[in-house]
């Protein structure tokens, strides 16, 4: 490398560190893969992922260290001498293909066995009817005359405004957090139906392994099993643009035991006396009724 | 050299080109035309480049700083079809005209005068693109793969979008169309179609998947627009349409497309990889055949674009199979590469450093892209940072910089003088360290739960976005040296031998530099051909 360049790359290291400098204080620098989750499938999920990742770390040290080696070894500037009588070889095209067709058949077999489970939505024992709206989605507890909107709580909503003046850091859960919770129990086999009133949403949290489209005139599913003991709150956010405020719809759901599902249930009923709600602000339960579905589920 | 300087017609020197503006806008030449396509193209990755700028500079820090949501979103859209239309495929086509020609050994492209409507069809069609940024409503915001029903929620920029995708589509389709015409009936005798430069094949395939796709978003665009106007409800749930309809024709086109921009890049990069190596290219015909693979299964992978959509077991199960196989042709081609410098002479000259880098981080995106097969993992990557992190990686350090590499390799050639290779490392270094700041972080972002196309994020974010943001920055600002390096070197650059590179193979060499207007008036003989071919 020249003298010149050497000083670039230095100032521009420099850069670099410098714009770092201020960071060193935050605690996120960790967070850079994905997370296991809480349910068995999104286990499975993150075990593929890894699987298929430790499998292209592997290939990389081959072909990197291949490109390595020949970048060092057959230097011009080492006197290198070219082989030029090397212009192709059969039996290395046939390894070449053939060990990643291996590679690949051994990825795909347990790929295929987790989707099949993910696709598997016998048995289910509770289903709820997930609508997208720009920019909020409905919660509709089928059989159960319990549903709410969700939308983006208001100490985020304020700070989210084009030179609000308030920092984002100091709103707890920024842009993550709602003013009611979709509520599910523990240990149970949830089923959510998903459809949108208007554009096309994603329904996603990421703890749950599971994102699928909310398609207006489309009926999509997709269960979810938070295992027991894992109870708390889960956070996640739209994911298909869906306007201008499509990164403010967040979704949260308070995973809870079933005893307290059915009381918080129970409560959320019409009439019911005094809603014990698990949120600061009173239930929607005054929610303008969702819109019939458009069209039957698609084949 | 010599078969050129002899000829016997004594006129053939003159050029008889016009001069001032006649010459551009009335060209026919495809040197003139090619280095139009190149300058259009980099004016509109210096537009879409600052468009990303805006997008990394409200990204820096969580809360909202600099522009409205709206805006935000039609910065992304505007960026991916700026690029995408407006500076990577004229790029190519640019390449195509300037070289093609000149590896053939040809005198010109077989349909100059479409030639030059087809260069001239793309100001039209990005100055109406470029409209929309100030009618009512504002530019498209709605992504640039446009699916409705948010699409049809644009103002009165939807006609102008849409008449502009079928203007560069033209544009694209009558490229194309020269392109496979030239290749196929102006080689010089005795060059058969395995004697061509890998280049030469790689756009011949280029152009037979652009002339087969660029149809159907016609089509898809069209029922869009008639959506809109004409009270059709192809894709409008409530009048008995489907909108997961449109995704799969949009990507039915949308994954050759992928294809349309990485292909030509895997031409140049098998061209200046030899050149450095000082050796020929390793499997000549494999790589051909590996290209021909990868433009076949590009038809057969679209719906992995929208594993979420809800598909059948059946269906998710065919085309992870059958993207997963991409990355056998793919790897076939990498592992050329690896075996051309092995065992080689190797130097390391700008062309042969963008062509190195290509090779090392067009593979990690082949990983990701790999990962992003595997369904069950995609339901969590979808649509989030990793994504984007994927494609910018096969683009940016993939298409952009093998054309970079491109125009650093063939600028002796056409100018006739050396480019500051001083400046032309530095450009380079900084370069790929900005690229690897900016995109490499975007994978752990997408990890951790960030959906893609989104102005403001949760805290737990902000680390690697502000990280993301200064790579955004050092790679935006580092491209003015490029700019500079081409025109110092256009204006004052020193004079450049015939044969700029010691190992440089191919018809292009064998004629003088610059290269003459008119490159082959007479066809090369059978030996200058054999001793260009040299595989």
């Amino acid at each position: 490398m020249t003298r010149h360049a050497r000083s670039a790359l230095a100032a521009a290291a420099f850069a670099i560190l410098g714009g770092l400098a201020p960071l060193a204080a935050h605690a996120e620098w960790g967070n850079v893969n994905m997370t296991v989750g809480v349910t068995e499938l999104s286990k499975e999920i993150h075990s593929l992922h890894m699987t298929i990742f430790w499998w292209c770390v592997a290939i990389g040290v081959f072909v990197f260290g291949w490109m390595i080696w020949s970048l060092v070894a057959f230097r011009k500037s080492q006197g290198a001498k070219p082989d030029t009588t090397m212009t192709h070889s059969t039996k290395a095209e046939i390894i070449w293909t053939v060990i990643p067709v291996v590679i690949l058949v051994i990825m795909a077999i347990p790929a295929a066995r987790t989707l099949m489970a993910i696709e598997d939505t016998r048995n289910t024992e509770i289903s709820i009817k997930v609508t997208g709206y720009q920019w909020k989605w409905h919660y509709d507890y089928l059989g159960e005359d319990v549903k709410f909107f969700s939308s983006l709580a208001r100490a985020s909503d304020e700070a989210r405004q084009l030179k609000s003046g308030v920092n984002p850091e100091s709103v707890e859960n920024y842009l993550l957090d709602v003013d009611n919770p979709l509520v599910v129990p523990e240990d149970t086999k949830v089923r959510v139906l998903l459809t949108a009133q208007d554009v096309i949403h994603a329904w996603w949290v990421p703890a749950f392994g599971m994102k699928k489209d909310a398609i207006p005139g489309n009926v999509n599913e997709l269960w979810f099993k938070v295992e027991k003991g894992k109870t708390g709150l889960y956070r996640g956010q739209c994911a298909e643009l869906c306007g201008r405020d499509h990164g403010f719809m967040p979704i949260v759901v308070k995973v809870v035991t079933k005893d307290e599902y059915r009381a918080w249930l129970a409560a959320q009923k019409p009439g019911a006396a005094a809603p014990a709600d698990t949120t600061s602000e009173p239930a929607a339960d005054a929610a303008p009724t969702v819109a019939a579905l458009p069209a039957a589920p698609r084949g | 050299m010599a078969n050129t300087a002899t000829h016997d017609h004594a006129h053939d020197h003159h050029d008889h080109k016009p001069h001032g503006l006649k010459r551009w806008l009335f060209a026919t030449n495809h040197k003139d035309i090619g280095t139009m396509y190149l300058v259009f193209a980099c004016a509109m990755f210096f537009m879409g480049g600052a468009m990303a700028l805006v997008i990394r500079a409200e990204l820096f820090q969580p809360g909202l700083q600099f522009v409205d949501p709206g805006f935000f979103n039609s910065m992304t859209t505007m960026h991916a079809l700026l690029m995408i239309f407006g500076a990577v495929m004229p790029a190519w086509t640019g390449l195509a005209n300037w070289m093609v020609p000149m590896q053939v050994g040809a005198p010109d492209m077989a349909l100059p005068r479409l030639n030059n409507f087809s260069f001239w069809l793309l100001p039209f069609a990005f100055t109406l693109l470029l409209l929309t940024l100030f009618v009512p409503g504002g530019a498209p915001a709605g992504g640039w793969t446009l699916y409705p029903p948010l699409s049809l929620q644009a103002g009165d920029s939807f006609p102008l979008t849409i008449f502009a995708i079928h203007l560069m589509g033209i544009s694209s389709i009558l490229g194309a169309i020269n392109v496979v015409v030239t290749i196929l009936n102006m080689r010089a005798p005795g060059m058969g179609l395995l004697n061509m430069p890998l280049f030469c094949w790689t756009w011949l395939i280029t152009a037979y998947l652009l002339i087969a796709v660029m149809p159907v978003l016609a089509g898809a665009v069209t029922m869009l627009l008639t959506d809109y106007f004409f009270g059709t409800s192809f894709f409008a749930a409530s009048g008995g349409g489907d909108p997961v309809m449109f995704q799969h024709i949009f990507w039915f086109f949308g994954h050759p497309e992928v294809y349309i921009l990485i292909l030509p890049a895997f031409g140049v990069v098998s061209e200046i990889i030899p050149t450095f190596s000082r050796k020929p290219l390793f499997g000549y015909e494999s790589m051909v055949y590996a290209s021909a693979s990868i433009a076949f299964l590009s038809f057969i992978v679209w719906a992995h674009h929208m594993f979420t959509v809800g598909m059948p077991l059946a269906g998710q199960l065919f085309f992870m199979l059958s993207t997963m196989l991409i990355a056998v042709p793919t790897g076939v081609k990498v592992f050329n590469w690896c075996a051309t410098m092995w065992k080689g002479s190797i130097s390391f000259e700008t062309p042969m450093l963008f062509s190195i880098a290509f090779l090392f981080l067009f593979t990690i995106g082949g990983f990701s892209g790999l990962m992003l097969a595997i369904v069950p993992a995609d339901f969590q990557y979808h649509d989030s940072y990793f994504v984007v992190a994927h494609f910018h990686y096969v683009l940016v350090p993939g298409a952009v910089f093998a054309i970079m590499a491109g125009v650093y390799y063939w600028l002796p050639k056409w100018s006739g003088r050396m480019y500051n290779e001083k400046v032309g490392k530095l450009h380079f270094w900084l370069s790929t360290i900005g690229v690897n700041v900016l995109f490499f972080p975007q994978h752990f972002l997408g990890l951790a739960g960030m959906p893609r196309r989104i102005p403001d994020y949760s805290t737990q974010f902000a680390d690697w976005n502000m990280v993301s943001s200064i790579g955004a920055f050092i790679f935006g600002f580092s491209q003015l040296l490029f700019v500079y390096v081409i025109w110092s070197a256009v204006r004052s650059g020193e004079k450049a031998a015939d044969r700029p590179w010691e190992g440089a193979h191919g018809l292009e060499w064998e004629l003088p530099t610059p290269a003459p207007y008119h490159s082959w008036e007479t066809p090369p003989s059978r030996a200058v051909i054999s001793q260009g071919a040299m595989h």
